[in-house]
C-alpha cells in the first residue's frame, strides 16, 4: 500500500511541471497562444486571492467542469494550486482519464508564484448570504464571481414599470443588479395586471415606482431602487439618464423613443430596446457607435394611424413577459460582457406561430444622429423628427 | 412567386393574413403586386408620388434593401420580403 506522499511523488514523475516564471511569460503574451490558467483550489482560497486571468474549477469538481473552462482538449492546460501538489493529481487526471493532451502542472503553486513577487488578484469577496444567493450563478463559467460582481456594481435605467419593465425589474433586480432606476409617472391600474405582474391587485391606486420598488425589494433587499415618478422629457433626459450603464426601453411611444435615442447617443450609453402589439414583439440592442442607433432602422416614425399603442390595440399578457426577459437577457450579457449581444440585429417574435424572424440591421453613414461625434449633436436636435407636432396631436 | 411577410398594423389590408405570396422580379414589381392584391395596403406602402414611404422598413430575406438595391433589388420565387414599420407598443 503506498503513503499520499507516495502517490504524489509517482504522478509528479510522470506528469509535466512547469515553473511559474514560464507560466507568467507564457499569459503575459494575452493572445491566443497563451495557455488556459486553472486554479483547482476550494473557492476561499480562489476568493482570497489568485493569478489574473485564472479560471476556477475546485479539483472536486474537476472532471464536471474542466469542459467549461477549457473545451479544447489539444490547449496547452496549465493548472495550479496552493503548492502543486493537488494540481499534479488534477493534471494526471486530465491526462490520463479525460485525453487532454497538453497538461501541465505549475511547480510550488500560488504561494512560488507569491514569493517571487509575481502579480495576484485580491477579489472582492462576497458575504455569505450573498454566496448562497448567487450561487447559480457563481456556478456558471460565464458569469462566476467576477460577472457577479460586475452585475452588483452595475447601474441599469428601467423605462417604464409597465409590461416590459414588470419581468425585467423583478429579474434584474433577483440577478442583483446593484443599482435599479426607474422612470414611470402613472398608478397601478386593475387593467394593468394582466400583463404587469411586478404590481399586485392590492396596490391598484399606487404609483408604479412605489409598487415596483416594493417587489424588487421583496425579491432582492441587495438592490438599491433609484424612483423617478416623471414623465421623461426633454427637460429631464440628460439629467435621469446620464450615470447609467445601460438603459431598458419600453416606453410605449415614438417622441420617446427618437428623445432616448439621441440622448443615449450623445452619453454613448447602449439601450436595450422592445417593443410590443398584439402577438409580435421586437428586439435589439443599440450601441451607440459600436452599432446602428434607433434612427438608423427606423429614419422617419409611421403615421399615427399606422402606429396604435397597445393601449388602444390590445396585447397578449404573456407576450411583454417574454419580451421584457428577452431584454434582461441582453442586459446581463452586456454587463458580464458574455456572448453575442444583439447588437445590429433586430428580432422578430410573431407568438401565434411561434416564429422567430432575425434581420440585419446597418448603421446609416447619413444618420442624422449617429453619423456624428456626440459633442455636436445639440439640445435643440434631441428627440426631433418630421411632423412632430402633428404626430402627437394624432396619437392624442 | 416570392412570400411577403405581413406586420401587425398591415394585417387588417390583407385579410387579416400574415404571410402572403406575390409575383414580380424586384422589389418594386412585388410590392406593386401586393397593392394590386390588396389596395389597402398602397397609401401604407407607397407615397402619392409612388416611392416607398420613407417608415415603411423593406428586407430581402434579412437584409434591409436599403443596403441592396432599394426598390430594384431582384427578388427570387424563394425569397422572402419582410414589410416592417416601426413598433412602440411597451404594454
Amino acid at each position: 500500500m503506498s503513503t499520499g506522499a507516495e502517490v504524489i511523488r509517482q504522478v509528479k514523475s510522470r506528469i509535466d511541471e512547469v515553473d511559474p516564471s514560464e507560466v507568467r511569460e507564457a499569459t503575459a503574451m494575452g493572445n491566443g497562444d497563451a495557455p488556459v490558467l486553472i486554479d483547482v483550489r476550494e473557492s476561499e482560497e480562489y476568493e482570497t486571492s489568485h493569478i489574473p486571468g485564472a479560471r476556477h474549477v475546485p479539483r472536486g469538481f474537476l472532471e464536471s467542469r474542466i469542459e467549461g473552462a477549457a473545451p479544447d482538449r489539444s490547449q496547452r492546460v496549465v493548472l495550479y494550486c496552493a503548492s502543486g501538489n493537488r494540481s499534479a493529481l488534477a493534471a494526471d487526471t486530465l491526462s490520463t482519464l479525460m485525453g487532454y493532451e497538453n497538461v501541465e502542472s505549475m511547480t510550488g503553486g500560488i504561494t512560488l508564484w507569491k514569493d517571487r513577487g509575481y502579480e495576484v488578484e485580491v477579489p472582492r469577496s462576497l458575504t455569505r448570504e450573498q454566496r448562497e444567493r448567487y450561487s447559480r450563478h457563481l456556478l456558471v463559467p460565464e458569469v462566476g464571481l467576477e460577472g457577479q460582481q460586475k452585475l452588483l456594481d452595475a447601474k441599469v435605467l428601467l423605462l417604464g414599470a409597465g409590461g416590459l419593465g414588470s419581468p425585467t425589474a423583478l429579474y434584474l433586480a433577483a440577478a442583483g443588479v446593484g443599482r435599479l432606476g426607474i422612470v414611470d409617472d402613472d398608478v397601478v391600474d386593475l387593467s394593468n395586471l394582466q400583463r404587469q405582474v411586478i404590481h399586485t391587485t392590492d396596490r391598484i391606486g399606487v404609483a408604479k415606482v412605489d409598487s415596483a420598488e416594493e417587489a424588487m425589494k421583496a425579491i432582492n433587499p441587495d438592490v438599491e431602487v433609484v424612483k423617478y415618478q416623471t414623465r421623461l422629457d426633454a427637460s429631464n433626459i440628460m439629467e435621469i439618464i446620464d450615470g447609467y450603464d445601460v438603459i431598458v426601453d419600453g416606453v410605449d411611444n415614438f417622441p420617446t423613443r427618437y428623445l432616448l435615442n439621441d440622448a443615449t447617443v450623445r452619453l454613448r450609453i447602449p439601450v436595450v430596446s422592445a417593443s410590443i402589439l398584439g402577438f409580435d414583439g421586437q428586439l435589439s440592442v443599440f450601441a451607440p457607435y459600436d452599432g446602428p442607433c434607433y434612427r438608423c432602422l427606423y429614419p422617419v416614425p409611421p403615421p399615427a394611424e399606422l402606429a396604435p399603442s397597445c393601449g388602444a390595440n390590445g396585447v397578449l399578457g404573456v407576450l411583454p413577459g417574454t419580451m421584457g426577459l428577452l431584454q434582461a437577457t441582453e442586459v446581463v450579457k452586456l454587463i458580464i460582457g458574455a456572448g453575442e449581444p444583439m447588437i445590429g440585429r433586430l428580432l422578430l417574435y410573431e407568438a401565434l406561430g411561434a416564429t422567430f424572424t432575425e434581420l440585419k440591421v446597418r448603421r446609416d453613414p447619413d444618420c442624422p444622429i449617429c453619423s456624428r461625434p456626440p459633442e455636436e449633436i445639440s439640445d435643440d436636435e434631441m428627440g426631433v423628427f418630421p411632423d412632430y407636432e402633428a404626430f402627437c396631436a394624432a396619437a392624442g | 412567386m416570392a412570400t411577403i411577410k405581413i406586420p401587425p398594423v398591415l394585417r387588417p389590408s390583407v385579410g387579416g393574413e400574415k404571410e402572403v405570396q406575390a409575383k414580380g422580379d424586384d422589389v418594386a414589381t412585388v410590392l406593386q403586386a401586393l397593392a394590386e392584391q390588396h389596395p389597402a395596403t398602397r397609401s401604407q406602402l407607397f407615397s402619392s408620388d409612388g416611392e416607398l414611404n420613407r417608415y415603411v422598413n423593406v428586407y430581402l430575406n434579412d437584409e434591409d434593401v436599403r443596403v441592396l438595391g432599394g426598390l430594384t433589388t431582384a427578388v427570387g420565387e424563394s425569397d422572402t420580403l419582410v414589410i416592417l414599420p416601426a413598433m412602440a407598443g411597451g404594454g
